[in-house]
């Protein structure tokens, strides 16, 4: 199989898993499963009191902003490695350097400089 | 895994702490050095990073009806070793804690040990264990991954079963938490390896050089065809 079909599985099977969930528990509220130990401290030990709270919880909306905004901040420099990667890869294409294009351990290190 | 802030009591928090702490310092002179010695790896490291950034942030739905997070941290620990991976996470865990309210101060050193130490350093001795008998890079980064994730929060439920004993015994607490993180994790971790496993293979391809000497690519005359057939 060719590197695009296995990717396609690899994906496929990332998203078949999340769908399966929703599949095999259909109704469920999917709540945090932090938040589910917190409340299994509280049948262990009903007395316990937290004794330092969050110095600031965020409103529920900007909660899922900032959740967003760390998603994001990865994914720009994920991003940006992979672009950077293709674009080097495509500038040694069109200047036509064929050792450096054939060898990968190559023409990593010559671009790198 | 983020314990919630608050919810150790004092000794445990600094009980983690002090274990923690360490790894981290020793992590930050890992950083200074590897960026003074190789300036070019910032990049490597800053992808490694970027990983943890992107899959702690995803709450994931899982089979049991509840949800939780990818830890993230399995390329770094295959990449930079278990104590550069500890410095990522309290970064990433430290955000989480003072902007989402996710986690928390008191609860950092902790949090810190399950996703940054333990599960890196369980994923880490996999990894070295199979690449010694040369797996190649599927199995090797898909395991790596898998147990960091897990490892993490089978971690996470024994720090909440040493502070909350059930009537004395920790081994009870151990199993209610164990259920309530484990089972909802292996699908979780299943996806963290799937997507590792892409993203090495695709390294493998695209910068060889970034895992020479760390990961044995089995592969090697096809890997050199493929990139010279996509270059």
């Amino acid at each position: 199989m060719s590197r695009k079909a296995w990717y396609t599985v690899g994906f496929g099977l990332i998203i078949a898993i999340c769908v399966a969930a929703f599949m095999l528990q259909p109704g469920a509220e999917f709540g945090g499963a932090d938040g589910q130990g917190e409340e299994e401290i509280g049948n262990i030990n009903p007395d316990y009191q937290p004794w330092f709270e969050s110095l600031w919880t965020p409103p529920g909306e900007t909660e899922s902003l900032l959740f967003a905004l760390q998603a994001a901040i990865g994914a720009v420099i994920i991003g940006y490695f992979i672009g950077n990667e293709h674009g080097k890869r495509t500038a040694l294409q069109k200047i036509g350097d064929p050792v450096e294009v054939q060898v990968g351990p190559g023409k990593a290190e010559a671009a790198d400089k | 895994m983020h314990i919630m802030e608050g919810f150790l009591p004092v000794e445990w928090a600094l009980f983690w702490f002090a274990l923690s702490i360490p790894v981290v310092i020793w992590g930050f002179v890992r950083i200074r050095k590897l960026f003074a010695e190789q300036p070019e790896m910032k990049m490597s490291v800053a992808l490694a990073g970027a990983f943890i950034f992107v899959l702690s942030s995803l709450k994931l739905p899982s089979v049991t009806g509840s949800s939780s997070h990818p830890t993230g941290t399995g390329a770094s620990t295959i990449l930079h070793g278990v104590a550069i991976t500890s410095v990522l996470a309290t970064i990433v865990l430290i955000f989480q804690a003072l902007l989402l309210a996710h986690g928390g101060i008191t609860t950092l050193g902790a949090n810190i040990f399950s996703m940054g130490i333990a599960g890196p350093l369980i994923g880490w001795m996999a990894y070295k264990g199979m690449n010694k008998v040369r797996m190649g890079l599927v199995p090797t980064v898909f395991v790596t991954a898998f147990l960091a994730n897990l490892a993490t929060y089978i971690v996470t439920a024994l720090q909440l079963a040493l502070a909350y004993p059930t009537d004395g015994n920790a081994m009870t607490s151990f199993i209610t938490f164990f259920g309530i993180f484990a089972v909802t994790q292996i699908p979780l971790a299943v996806v963290e390896g799937v997507l590792f496993v892409m993203f090495f293979d695709y390294l493998a391809r695209a910068r060889p050089d970034l895992l020479k000497g760390k990961l044995i690519i089995k592969d090697r005359a096809a890997e050199v065809a493929g990139a010279a057939v996509e270059g």
